[in-house]
């Protein structure tokens, strides 16, 4: 019987009993059926239970007592390598761990189902454009009057609904003074029932809430109402207020269901008619996901959808007669597009689908390097114990009895180690996804259940594969003759291929965390244009809208607080992803160029340390009215090919059939605009409009170092010069610009540390056939010491081959670098594989870590005495 | 292992299945029993408690392989071929057997 099916009578036992019974049942029958009296036949077989032991024992007994023994001697191995061991378990450990780790987190951003009733069925909607230029520019967001349309089209064959992007609501149970936040949802009534959920308490919403504005209800998620209310029964019927509306809780959603964004907990669903905006078809605001009903193919409803869109934009382009023809044509065009959203959608799985396939392929080449590691140790230790082997083959031990003994020693040190990667990870995934964004965590639901378990289990038994199975098969072949004469096989060629093997992962390692490491230092050491020097910015919020007069009295009072610098208004923060782009025409001629644009107060320039190259800044009473703009050197290079521009106008042609009219009177140096990753974007600086916004941000620059510490200070002054104006976010700029950097710091911090546990276990890995290797030697050097070889014969003659390995594997590493790193273009900003520097750097490292790993195996080689290794043997 | 009175059979009625199973492949447990019966003249008897160990004793030993058939009946059973080391062992103990009964024979000749 073979090891396998033995192996399988281990773990149905059942199985094993009900054959036995079932082939003495049938003896019995036979008996019968031969005339012989059954009392007989049954006494004659004796009790079945004990033939069943017999049997059963035969099968089992002797195999798991070798396993005990194997178990023991295998433990006492570990044990009496306690460092080379330890060093093994551990660097396994960590990798199983970083393996484990990164899958969870792709498992809960890609891979989980939604907790709904047909997650298979859930599809997100997509409007796919082409630009001039040919590139596809794909839109997930759409506008209400759109999706009522769509939801018009869809008919009978699914449901369409819509679920806005994640808000983060200032809201309160109580007065204005106690504001808590928490993030909101807007969602279709019905999607509650499309999904199949029942509520937790009370009501779900349903399809007529958001069959007309004005019906404030609110389901709170079951995590919100836990944390908050202490799932208190009670706190359905409470009221909450946000904005101008209050809003009546009337049910709880049932445990599990976190909204449909991997990446953030909703705590409270409300109707999406709740929206102010929601009429407007210029906001688009939510995403649309279609849930098919059974039995329909998803092509069927595309096709349903695609007139409707068409028609939709149709009737918008008509609105904006002065579009150019390309434009015009572009938007018309969009394609509607189904993709499957079983895991959901949402913006991190957009922004991190690429950097975490890298971080994973970063960690598979870590955990490959630590098996190629745990399989030199192993192979060495092996060979040394050849003796052994060999004795045990001469004194009759069968050679599944060896592989079985390498394979218990494989599978101890294995477990250990997954049980120290399973620790690893459970504390590392929900670390790297708290440090995706440090102010504002994205809250990814992180379970560890049957898939990551199974996971785990799975890579470990790979992993136990990969760096056990050739020891194993190396201890089958054993030859008690030429190993006990004192010879055997040296598995010298097999670890001179997995050091070669590591070198290449780990050269790949370095090149892809350095391209990384460079990309975040460039982008964050990007000229801004401005200074972030002590410079907050504070997003006030009004009731209403307030008159102009409000807003310049709010700013005189900051201005004159203690300790303020300087200070002044804008639309929003420069670098904090917000954006106003708008076509922009000269002398009437409609054109397809698009400049950004930014409301801003007198002084706000000399607030930023922007320079003001020519012209004049905004006058104190200059509003929008007055069509003057100050504009920045890319706009002059683009619109007015670097001729002076003071005096000069250009139109900013408004919705529908409008056009606004600005003088330049004044030229400022560039500045980034709204994120770090693009370019410079030609941007005119206008003035206030008459009816200004209900939210500002004043941008203040203190005089103490660290600017929050004038926080309080502000808030206190905000509340009383202005009633009904109120603080509802602090930023430092410089927060702002970190924010935008977070997944290139995380890329690199991450690489980083790959790169050092690579580095290390390649050096540990060298270092381990190398120091074999001189072990092995040490007969042969003795002599040629003793015979008067020089030492730097010995050393080149011990360490050649390995190098020669390193060398392969370093240009094995640099054309695989070369080969993926196309892939990962779109993560990097400002370099490239190909650059010298990205080249020189790892191979540089990698060099230095051989040169440092192999030093005290030539030292020892070179002090050999030939006297003690001659006698020793 | 547990010591059993299977033990004390055991070199006779390993040669005995073993040999039957090279005549005749392809038997199940009852029809070995009968088989060996049968051959001896109804001479020799399988103890039939001691049978079904050593059939998955030797089953263990890799000398005989094991399948399940269904029958004409639709009943299953599980019969027995000889393996390739089951022909070797046959032969050795064949051999043994024999040297031991000369010997004994020529123990009870001469003295």
């Amino acid at each position: 019987m073979s090891l396998l099916s033995r192996l399988a009578n281990m773990f149905r036992p059942g199985r094993l009993t009900r054959e036995i019974d079932e082939e003495l049942r049938a003896h019995l029958e036979e008996a019968a059926g031969h005339g012989r009296d059954p009392l007989e036949a049954r006494r004659a077989l004796g009790s079945s239970l004990r033939h069943r032991e017999a049997s059963r024992d035969l099968k089992l007994i002797p195999w798991l007592d070798s396993l005990r023994a194997d178990l023991l001697f295998a433990g006492r191995q570990l044990h009496k390598r306690k460092v080379t061991s330890l060093a093994a378990i551990l660097s396994l450990g960590l990798a199983i761990g970083a393996s484990t780790a990164a899958f969870r987190i792709i498992d809960a951003l890609f891979l989980r189902p939604l907790p709904i009733a047909h997650p298979e069925r859930q599809y997100a909607l997509n409007f796919h454009g082409t630009e001039p230029n040919g590139t596809v520019d794909i839109n997930e967001s759409c506008n209400y009057p759109l999706f009522r349309l769509i939801a018009a089209s869809v008919g009978d064959d699914a449901n369409a609904l819509a679920l806005s992007f994640p808000l983060l609501w200032d809201l309160t149970y109580g007065s204005d003074q106690d504001l808590e936040q928490a993030s909101a949802e807007y969602v279709s009534g019905r999607m509650f029932s499309v999904f199949g959920l029942r509520p937790a308490a009370g009501r779900l919403l349903a399809a007529d809430d958001d069959s007309a504005p004005g019906r404030p209800y609110a389901v709170l998620s079951f995590d919100y109402w836990s944390r908050r209310f202490g799932r208190d029964p009670k706190a359905v019927g409470r009221t909450f207020r946000y904005g101008r509306d209050l809003y009546t809780i009337v049910g709880v959603a049932p445990k599990g269901f976190t909204g449909t964004e991997p990446g953030t907990v909703f705590d409270i669903f409300v109707p999406l008619l709740m929206n102010p905006g929601a009429g407007n078809p210029d906001f688009e605001w939510f995403q649309t996901l279609v849930v098919l009903k059974p039995g329909v193919a998803p092509e069927r409803v595309r096709d349903r959808i695609q007139p409707a869109v068409r028609e939709f934009w149709l009737g918008q382009v008509a609105l904006h007669g002065d579009l150019p023809q390309a434009a015009r044509d572009a938007i018309v065009n969009q394609k509607a597009v189904l993709e499957p959203a079983r895991s959901g959608v949402s913006g991190m799985q957009r922004d991190y689908r690429q950097a975490l396939l890298f971080l994973a392929f970063l960690v598979a080449l870590v955990l490959l390097i630590a098996c190629a590691n745990v399989a030199n140790l192993m192979t060495a230790q092996a060979a040394a114990r050849a003796h052994e082997m060999a004795l045990r083959v001469s004194i009759g031990a069968g050679r599944l009895r060896l592989v079985q003994l390498v394979l218990v020693e494989t599978a101890l040190l294995g477990t250990f180690a997954a049980a120290i990667g399973a620790v690893f990870a459970w504390w590392a995934a929900p670390f790297v996804v708290g440090r995706i964004n440090p102010d504002r965590p994205p809250r990814l639901v992180l379970p560890a259940d049957w898939r990551i378990l199974g996971f785990t289990v799975a890579l470990t038994v790979v992993v136990m594969l990969l760096y056990g199975l050739a020891p194993a098969l190396r201890a089958a072949r054993v030859n008690p003759f030429a190993a006990l004469r004192g010879g055997g096989s040296r598995p010298s060629r097999l670890m001179h291929a997995l050091v070669a093997a590591q070198t290449a992962f780990c050269f790949l390692v370095l090149l892809v965390a350095g391209l990384f490491v460079a990309t975040f230092h460039r982008l964050s050491n990007q000229p801004l244009g401005f200074s972030t020097d002590r410079l907050l910015a504070l997003g006030v919020e009004a009731q209403q809208a307030q008159p102009p007069s409000v807003w310049s009295h709010l700013l005189e009072t900051v201005q004159a607080a203690p300790g303020v610098e300087k200070a002044a208004t804008a639309g929003w923060p420069l670098v904090s992803g917000a954006s106003w782009d708008n076509f922009v025409s000269l002398n009437g001629v409609p054109g397809s160029d698009v400049a950004s644009f930014l409301s801003v107060s007198p002084g706000w320039l000399e607030t930023m340390k922007i320079p003001l190259l020519a012209g004049r800044d905004f006058r104190p009473a200059e509003t929008g009215l007055d069509q003057v703009a100050i504009v920045n050197r890319a706009f002059a290079e683009r619109f007015f090919k670097g001729e002076t521009v003071l005096g000069k106008t250009f139109e900013m042609p408004q919705s529908p059939n409008v056009a606004s009219k600005f003088t330049i009177v004044g030229l400022t140096g560039d500045a980034r605009y709204a994120r770090m990753r693009d370019g410079i974007p030609p941007v005119a600086y206008v003035p206030f409009l008459t009816a200004p916004p209900g939210a500002m941000t004043v941008m203040v620059r203190t005089v103490s170092r660290n600017p929050l510490a004038l926080v309080p200070t502000l808030r206190q002054t905000i509340a009383m010069a202005t009633p009904g104006l109120r603080l509802n976010s602090v930023r430092t700029q410089q927060q702002l610009i970190d924010a935008q950097t977070v997944r290139e710091r995380l890329l690199a911090m991450l690489a980083a540390f790959f790169v050092a546990v690579a580095l290390l276990l390649a050096a540990v890995g060298l270092y381990g056939v190398l120091d074999y290797s001189v072990f092995q030697r040490r007969r042969e050097i003795g002599i040629r010491l003793a015979v008067g070889a020089r030492a730097s014969h010995i050393v080149r003659g011990v360490s050649f081959g390995i190098f020669a390995c390193v060398c392969a594997g370093a240009v094995a590493g640099l054309a695989l670098g070369m080969a993926s790193a196309r892939y990962l273009e779109s993560l990097l900003y400002q370099v490239k594989a190909t650059d010298a520097n990205a080249l020189a750097l790892p191979a540089l490292a990698l060099l230095a870590a051989a040169l440092l790993a192999s030093l005290p195996p030539l030292i020892r080689a070179i002090r050999i005495d030939p006297v003690r290794v001659l006698r020793s043997e | 292992m547990r010591k059993s009175h299977v033990d004390a059979l055991q070199g006779s009625l390993d040669l005995l299945v073993l040999k039957i199973l090279s005549r005749r492949p392809g038997l199940h447990g009852y029809a070995i029993m009968t088989a060996i019966q049968a051959a001896s003249g109804e001479v020799l008897r399988a103890e039939e408690g001691s049978l079904y160990p050593a059939l998955h004793r030797m089953e263990e030993a890799g000398w005989i392989k094991a399948k399940w058939i269904t029958k004409d009946s639709g009943r299953r059973a599980r019969i027995y071929d000889l393996t390739a080391a089951g022909n070797k062992q046959l032969a050795e103990e064949q051999s043994r057997w024999e040297s031991v009964t000369s010997a004994v024979n020529r123990v009870l000749r001469t003295v």
